[in-house]
């Protein structure tokens, strides 16, 4: 015989004001087969109460009073609900250290320490193994990448008051094409794996979500300096474009990150240091501090990221090198950086066209590429690379920067 | 050979729900095809004829199944039910201002659903005239005959009587419990606005009937499939979910006597199952 472990009083509510939690909770309380006794004064109890526990398999004893009458009745918890729960499990836990390094397709969207129900379509993501994509600076940076986050209205002196040669000017604008070029797949490549990360890994996927979001803002950025004076825009080669496409046409997580974040983005700092540098006005210098600061995010996780999965990962080095060889084969025999860019370079550090300003222009600019190399092979060697190969890996990136 | 199976599609998800079927039962070794059908008379009239082997019947369908299979010769008898086939209640409802007593529904106005519902028109209507000392030979039934074959499987009928009701132009209307729960916790019916006048004794509705000339063995493999899903397989709990139960039970015939003398008060089917009902067209 079972017997009544728990009451439940619905007082004067019905079941289109809640009182399905009250039973409800009496009932979570109860083991299956196990009784509760329920009254209650809602005029229309005995008729829903019976509809309720019908659909959700709770027995309820036969009732005799009529309708509007006070109910006072029992109901058996049936199994069902608990046989929804019986193969749950949980999907991992909360925190990031207690992620599991291989989190089940079948979690799906589930969030990281969830209660799981058993069954549901299996969600194919191709990137589901820890090592494939995890840092563990990854939540750090996600956290400071949130807390940095500028408003373009408002982070740029859009409004200060200043003259720019003309010659100058077109320098600048031919730089920010460059650039908006080259964000505009800073902006794709992350967006594009976002969808393929198993959302387990939650700190690396809302990095590269802020991530993307960087990158629209420095497309935005950009693209307003560029227009402030009311010049069209510069010039896009087919070089920088087909060196843009190889790093989008690469599939693998881990490489592509390794193409655009430590090499590109990295390269990328040491330009936008130079435009900060030789900036001939405040905005130009505003806007190419501002996606520096962001960029260097971008760089630290890549660099950590590849970090993390080289220790456990030994094929891992040789195919990083081997995609920067294969990138450099696909891109032998097209023209490497866009003239253009390379000379307004050279003309925003001149800053005049004095021959004795272009000579030490192009300096700056030699000395620009040197700093890109030697940034390089830094990371590498902070990846795991010998620093011969770190070298030699750095020179086979592509002349376009990114 | 394969065991064929008759479902009525009141609903686009009965395609998903027994193309769910077919394929679980499938993967259990079972030969099965379902059939669907566009009303409920046409489906037992196949299934008495031997064309189909089972079907998944409403109380009304299984009834005029009984008495066509004995004009027939042939028998019919329930296989299976859901656990939420059992034991159901109509109520009559109608606006809690009104004073309205089922004692006395002289001259006033009942809204109930589609003619061939026997939650929402035939049980009701019986057990008011059962428990009405003067039901008055002007109690005037307003129908709401939504999809006229699917038995009341279209739960727009009780929708268009509780509106009536709600509106003012019904005194009352008549909906299974469920539908009565559904329309307070949608917010149809407005917290404190309705109130239950009445509610049936308990009735069971549908039952997946099977003929007597069906395969046998595929009829005991089928069942015994059934009955062994278990809403703790995480396959076979989202069919459970879409048809609406926990568990399958054994087939039973104790809870059909409510709907039984209302066919023959209304003159639905006649003893012989043809059909007699008034302007009832599938």
């Amino acid at each position: 015989m079972n017997t009544v472990i728990d009451t439940v009083d619905l007082g004067g509510i019905g079941f289109g004001e809640g009182a399905h939690l009250l039973l409800r909770r009496a009932l979570t309380r109860a083991r299956p087969g196990g009784r509760v006794a329920v009254t209650g004064t809602h005029p229309a109890l005995a008729a829903d109460l019976m509809a309720w526990c019908r659909a959700r398999g709770h027995p309820v004893e036969a009732g005799t009073a009529r309708p509007g009458d006070p109910i006072r009745t029992l109901v058996t918890r049936g199994t069902s609900e608990s046989y929804r729960w019986a193969g749950a499990e949980r999907a991992g836990g909360a925190e990031p250290g207690q992620r599991v390094s291989a989190p089940s397709a079948r979690w799906g969207l589930a969030a990281r320490g969830a209660l799981v129900e058993r069954g549901g379509p299996p969600v194919t993501y191709q990137l589901i193994r820890e090592e494939q994509v995890w840092a563990d600076l990854a939540p750090r940076l996600y956290a400071q990448a949130a807390a940095a986050q500028w408003d373009p209205a408002a982070a740029v002196p859009w409004q200060a008051e200043f003259e720019v040669p003309d010659e100058i000017e077109v320098a600048v604008i031919q730089v920010m094409t460059f650039l908006i070029e080259n964000e505009q797949a800073a902006l794709v490549l992350p967006a594009r794996f976002l969808t393929r990360i198993h959302p387990h890994f939650r700190e690396v996927v809302q990095l590269l979500a802020v991530q993307a979001a960087d990158e629209a803002r420095h497309i935005e950025v950009f693209s307003r300096r560029a227009a402030l004076s009311g010049r069209p825009l510069g010039t896009s080669s087919v070089g920088g474009r087909q060196s843009l496409f190889t790093l989008l046409s690469e599939p693998d997580f881990s490489l592509a990150s390794f193409l655009l974040s430590v090499l590109g983005e990295g390269s990328f700092l040491s330009l936008l240091a130079f435009l900060d540098r030789h900036a001939p006005d405040p905005i130009t210098r505003v806007v190419a501090r501002l996606a520096h600061q962001d960029e260097a995010r971008h760089v630290a996780f890549g660099v950590a990221h590849l970090e993390h999965q080289a220790k456990t990962d030994t094929s891992l080095l040789p195919r990083l090198r081997s995609a920067v060889e294969r990138r450099h084969e696909a891109l032998t025999g097209t023209s490497g950086l866009n003239e253009d860019v390379f000379d307004a370079l050279v003309l925003l550090a001149a800053g005049s066209w004095d021959p004795a300003a272009i000579a030490s222009g192009f300096a700056a600019v030699r000395e620009l590429e040197e700093d890109m190399y030697s940034g390089r092979v830094r990371r590498l060697i902070r990846i795991g690379f010998p620093s011969d190969e770190a070298a030699e890996i750095s020179a086979l990136h592509t002349q376009n920067f990114m | 050979m394969t065991l064929l199976l008759g479902a009525v599609a009141y609903d686009q998800k009965v395609v998903a729900i027994w193309t769910g079927f077919r394929s679980w039962l499938r993967r259990r070794g079972l030969p099965v095809d379902y059939i669907l059908y566009p009303h409920y008379e046409l489906q037992i009239e196949d299934l008495v004829a031997g064309r189909i082997h089972v079907a998944w019947n409403s109380p009304l369908a299984w009834i005029r199944g009984q008495r066509l299979a004995r004009t027939r010769g042939r028998t019919v008898y329930p296989l299976l039910m859901r656990d939420t086939d059992q034991d159901l209640t109509s109520v009559i409802v109608a606006r809690a201002g009104s004073r309205l007593s089922t004692a006395d529904l002289h001259g006033r106005t009942i809204a109930v659903g589609a003619a061939d519902s026997p939650q929402a028109t035939l049980i009701p209507l019986s057990y008011l005239r059962r428990i009405s000392a003067a039901p008055g030979p002007d109690m005037k039934v307003l129908r709401h005959d939504v999809r006229l074959g699917l038995h009341g499987d279209h739960i727009g009928g009780e929708r268009e009587a509780a509106s009536a009701m709600l509106a003012g132009t019904a005194d009352a209307a008549c909906l299974l419990d469920a539908t009565n729960l559904l329309l307070t916790r949608d917010g149809t019916f407005p917290p404190g606005a309705v109130r239950v006048l009445a509610q049936t004794p308990p009735y069971d509705h549908c039952n997946m009937t099977v003929v007597d000339t069906a395969p046998a063995n595929l009829v005991d493999q089928f069942g015994e499939l059934l009955l062994g899903m278990s809403y703790a397989d995480p396959e076979a709990r989202p069919l459970l979910d879409l048809e609406g139960l926990r568990a399958w039970r054994p087939g039973r015939d104790t809870g059909y006597r409510a709907l039984r003398a209302a066919v023959d008060e209304e003159e639905f089917y006649d003893a012989d199952g043809c059909i007699t009902a008034a302007e009832y067209e599938p």
